[in-house]
């Protein structure tokens, strides 16, 4: 067993729905207890589909097994097919119908149903939603996609585009995006799928040129297939960045024969954004990023190529691409953190105190607890992040969309500059959130929120907003007046050496305090003084 | 300054109602969802789902954007080790709950709640309750019930939840009847029934009690009042213990209110002079401000799909006092003894359905074309789109609703989409 508050993926079959959802005519016969259905608010609530789903659900109850729940779930297929006249159908089973073991494959096959019938064995114990949707979607090109007809010589190259889903990050933008990139470059897109593709539509699959993969997570398996079965290739860069979609656009060219455009189109503004002399003071911003592999893999070299800030943290909750995440994380130097813990997460930002976290809704709330400002790169996402206006992540605008959304956060360069001069302003001090967000609400002051013994995580302690300083007394917080106790083998801050370091600006300062605290340790120190802390400064600035 | 309810004269009452029952698909919550607004009352409470990711997920989907502060409620998740054999599931669970008892020290209660899964395995939780409540005597009381969908319909959650708390209860030795309200209120609910019970010089006890540590007693002298439909096995396990049942409408709108306070007067023998004097002040003053929603919803015809076993007693009101026409009211289950006055009370030929076929009800629901369909948030955004206008039926059990003084945000509840949708169309 595993004590879970918060689950960064679903459980396979909702990676299931959310291939069925995308889709136009398929419909997906689930065996699964009463309640399930909470699921269809995923689409129709975070989603805002103005459909339902198509999922038939049995909705078995306790009294249904005692009885014959196999019946109950040959009527609900026979009714659904009735009643929705799909082009294909898919059947599984939820955790719970994977227990009683009533196999909906075989069942299904024994009601000799007028369409192809897809089984899908995902096992819930095991896996997770993603990997449901990539199974899925896999299973349904190996029962649908037909051999090639006769290759017409064509004008233009065509492709594939593989993976947008329903419930995806952006995956209705991105595709519009990567659609007009691929047709400026002269690529005809021949299929997208899942994402509103019909059976017809999959079943010519393997007439396009090549494939285009832009969320391995759901589509790479199908890709693999594509190309083992007939000879497509598929594109391995994913176009999220500026600098991985000219990768991307010179990948596409390689495999067509087209010749590379010498230069960016006009709208690809993010380049000189971070170029520009407002930028300079992103140089070097510790940033921690986590999320799905494809979204982290891609952030971290954004952030390090494209923006210039320092990755101090990096890592992922899809243990399917965690080679990958692995190997950028070495190319920066660090470790990369594989795990779905959610709270393994929370320690190791409370341990590197980065000044920004790109990571998913729930990275958000832990910077918010911590008073960390966060952009959100990656689901799970909740609504706000299926937003009405065009909002892609990948291509040029997807660029541009990504230089705003994460230097948004950050305080802005004059005020950051000004609250390091002036600490008694009683308007614009260390503890109030950055004008330009708007809000008086005071943002949590790092020092404030740091625990008094940094050994105890600041997860086990029950949650409470850390206290805000009073605007008018900002020297006079009583983390400055009182002398530190830390644990036994820790050195103890003077009232001085607390005061100097509330004097150091508040987005470094949870940093400075533990390189202060190392320092002092290795040395031996019992108390720090203002020495301390500007030794430690130096020592560290090498 | 009272404005008179025009009550309707067909009052002859559904009492021998035969409600249309289905089997089919029931788009509805398990009860697992029951946490959600449990974990908020009892403060000191923490509610472990023993389950499978589908039920972590649930609930943090269910939870929103609330699951992020600190949540006091969390699944053990049973992996493929846990299935395997069950031998080791309750060391298993010794670690969690462990784990979970060091992150959280100010827990005193913990449920350990069933799933589905654990169901369907036949995890024994009562007796896994049993083993940590003595391992965690007496600094935390670990008890048991189920959630599963199987079992349970969303708010029968909280049924089982109280039924499995009432067993703990102390025994009430004295001789002196005393009144226990039983059902999940909000607080500033609570506090007003309180004050209007006090007027009466009526001591009452609220269940669920906000913390643990401060369980009310119950006995043969205890008389209970429920505040919600949906509480039938709380209410036998109360019975159990002798207590007595006051049967009465459910405190929604000002009749409600008005019948659910007469009840526990009448039992305790106030006299109608002081009833009068504590109730009359709310009382006109609810009137009132309905009156200004019955001119958005007078004879507005509304569908209820079933939800939450509030829909009967909601149907009464919106009909009697709002004026609106009963298309159909579902139910997801129909306690005939506790629904008996709520019953009498709806207009006879009304359409009531127990149980679900939901694609069978959608068809009856675009048949109808009703003014305002109350349901899941599963069906809402699909319906709007078709150009029916909804009300999502789970704000109804996260909102305060019940008594004199929210009887017109009840309303207002309903003549919202409404609204809106005149004013969109505009």
């Amino acid at each position: 067993m595993q004590l879970t508050l918060w689950t960064y993926e679903g459980p396979p079959h909702v990676g299931a729905m959310r291939v069925a959802t995308a889709m136009r005519d398929v419909h997906y016969v689930l065996h699964a207890p009463q309640g399930d259905t909470y699921a269809d608010l995923l689409f129709t609530m975070i989603e805002r589909l103005p459909r339902r789903p198509p999922v038939t659900y049995t909705t078995f109850q306790a009294r249904d097994l005692g009885g014959d729940t196999a019946e109950l779930f040959k009527d609900a297929a026979r009714k659904a097919v009735a009643r929705f006249k799909p082009a294909a159908m898919l059947v599984g089973s939820s955790c719970t119908a994977e227990l009683i073991q009533d196999d909906p494959g075989g069942l299904a096959q024994a009601l000799q149903l007028p369409i192809p019938v897809v089984a899908l064995e995902l096992p819930s114990y095991q896996r997770k939603e993603n990997w449901g949707a990539s199974e899925t979607f896999y299973q349904l090109c190996r029962h649908l996609v037909h051999k090639p007809t006769e290759r017409q010589p064509k004008a233009r190259p065509s492709c594939n585009i593989l993976g947008p889903s329903a419930l995806g990050f952006r995956h209705r933008d991105d595709v519009k995006e990567i659609t007009q990139l691929l047709n400026q470059l002269g690529v005809d897109v021949s299929v997208v799928a899942p994402l509103n593709a019909s059976v017809a539509d999959i079943q010519q699959l393997a007439n396009a040129d090549f494939n285009v993969v832009l969320y391995p997570e759901i589509g790479l398996s199908a890709a693999q297939w594509l190309q083992r079965q007939f000879d497509q290739p598929f594109t391995k860069t994913v176009p999220l960045g500026s600098r991985a979609t000219r990768d991307f656009i010179a990948e596409v060219c390689a495999l067509t024969g087209l010749t590379q455009p010498a230069q960016d189109p006009e709208n690809a503004h993010a380049t000189w954004y971070a170029k520009s002399v407002d930028s300079t003071y992103l140089t070097g911003k510790r940033v921690y990023i986590f999320g799905d592999a494809t979204h982290a893999v891609a952030a971290a070299r954004i952030a390090s190529q494209e923006m210039g800030f320092e990755v101090v943290g990096l890592g992922t909750y899809s243990r399917e691409f965690a080679r990958e995440v692995r190997d950028c994380a070495k190319a920066l130097g660090i470790e990369a953190l594989i795990t779905d813990d959610y709270l393994e997460v929370e320690d190791q930002i409370q341990a590197l105190q980065p000044e920004l976290i790109l990571g998913t809704q729930m990275e958000r709330h832990i910077a918010k607890r911590q008073g960390i400002p966060c952009a959100v790169i990656s689901a799970p996402v909740h609504v706000q992040d299926f937003p009405a206006r065009y909002a892609p992540q990948m291509g040029f605008e997807g660029a541009n969309v990504l230089f705003d959304t994460w230097v948004h956060p950050l305080m802005m360069g004059l005020e950051e500059h000004l609250i390091g001069m002036f600490r008694e302003d009683f308007e614009f001090h260390a503890g109030a959130a950055p004008s330009h967000l708007g809000s008086t609400r005071p943002a949590a002051d790092i020092s404030a929120a740091q625990p008094a013994s940094p050994q105890t995580p600041a997860a086990l302690t029950p949650s409470e907003p850390s206290t805000p300083k009073p605007p008018s007394s900002p020297t006079s917080s009583p983390a400055s007046a009182l002398p530190t106790q830390a644990a036994s083998n820790q050195a103890t801050w003077s009232i001085e050496a607390e005061k100097e370091l509330g004097k150091i600006p508040f987005f470094v300062r949870g940093k400075a305090r533990r390189n202060t605290e190392r320092f002092a340790q290795d040395l031996g120190v019992a108390t720090i003084t203002v020495e301390t802390l500007y030794d430690a400064k130096a020592h560290f600035s090498r | 300054m009272s404005s008179v309810i025009p009550i309707r004269t067909e009052t002859t009452g559904c009492t021998d109602v035969t409600p249309l029952v289905e089997r089919g698909q029931r788009e509805v919550f398990c009860g697992l969802t029951g946490i959600i607004w449990l974990h908020r009352k009892i403060q000191d409470a923490f509610f472990l789902v023993v389950g499978s990711r589908t039920c972590a997920h649930l609930i943090q989907s269910a939870a929103g954007v609330m699951i992020f502060a600190e949540p006091r409620f969390g699944t053990a998740i049973i992996d493929e080790r846990d299935l395997a054999g069950l031998a080791d599931v309750h060391e298993e669970l010794d670690r969690v709950v462990n784990q979970l008892l060091a992150r959280r020290p100010d827990i005193r209660l913990l449920f350990l709640i069933g799933s589905c899964p654990s169901e369907v395995i036949k995890l024994d939780l009562s007796r896994a309750a049993e083993r940590q409540n003595q391992i965690h005597h007496p600094k935390v009381r670990v008890l048991n019930y189920s959630g599963s969908g199987i079992e349970t319909t969303f708010t029968q959650g909280e049924d089982a939840c109280l039924a499995a708390m009432v067993p703990g209860l102390r025994n009430d030795t004295s001789t002196a009847p005393a009144l226990m309200v039983v059902g999940t209120l909000a607080d500033v609910v609570e506090d007003q029934l309180r004050s209007l019970l006090e007027r009466m010089r009526l001591q009452v006890n609220f269940f669920p009690p906000r913390n643990s540590q401060a369980m009310p007693t119950v006995g043969p002298n205890t008389r209970f009042l429920l505040a919600q439909p949906f509480l039938a096995d709380t209410a036998r396990a109360l019975q159990s213990h002798g207590a007595q049942h006051l049967p009465a409408p459910f405190p929604l709108g000002v009749e409600g209110t008005t019948a659910w306070l007469q009840a526990a007067a009448s039992a305790f023998g106030v006299a109608p002079e002081m009833f009068e004097n504590a109730t009359a002040a709310p009382r006109q003053r609810a009137e009132k401000a309905l009156a200004v929603q019955r001119q958005v919803l007078q004879g507005q015809r509304i569908f209820f799909f079933p939800d939450s076993q509030l829909e009967i007693p909601l149907a009464r009101f919106v009909h009697r006092e709002l004026g609106m026409d009963l298309v159909e009211v579902g139910t997801p289950y129909l306690h005939r003894q506790h629904m008996a006055p709520e019953l009498a009370w709806l207009p006879q030929g009304t359409r009531i359905s127990e149980g679900q076929d939901v694609d069978r009800q959608l068809e009856r629901c675009l048949a109808d074309a009703p003014d305002l369909v109350v349901c899941g948030l599963g069906l809402a955004n699909p319906l709007e789109a078709q150009g029916i206008t909804t009300k999502w039926a789970i704000e109804l059990v996260f909102t305060p609703i019940q008594g004199y003084e929210q009887a017109a945000d009840l309303a207002g509840l309903f003549s919202r989409p409404l609204k809106r949708r005149t004013k969109l169309a505009a």
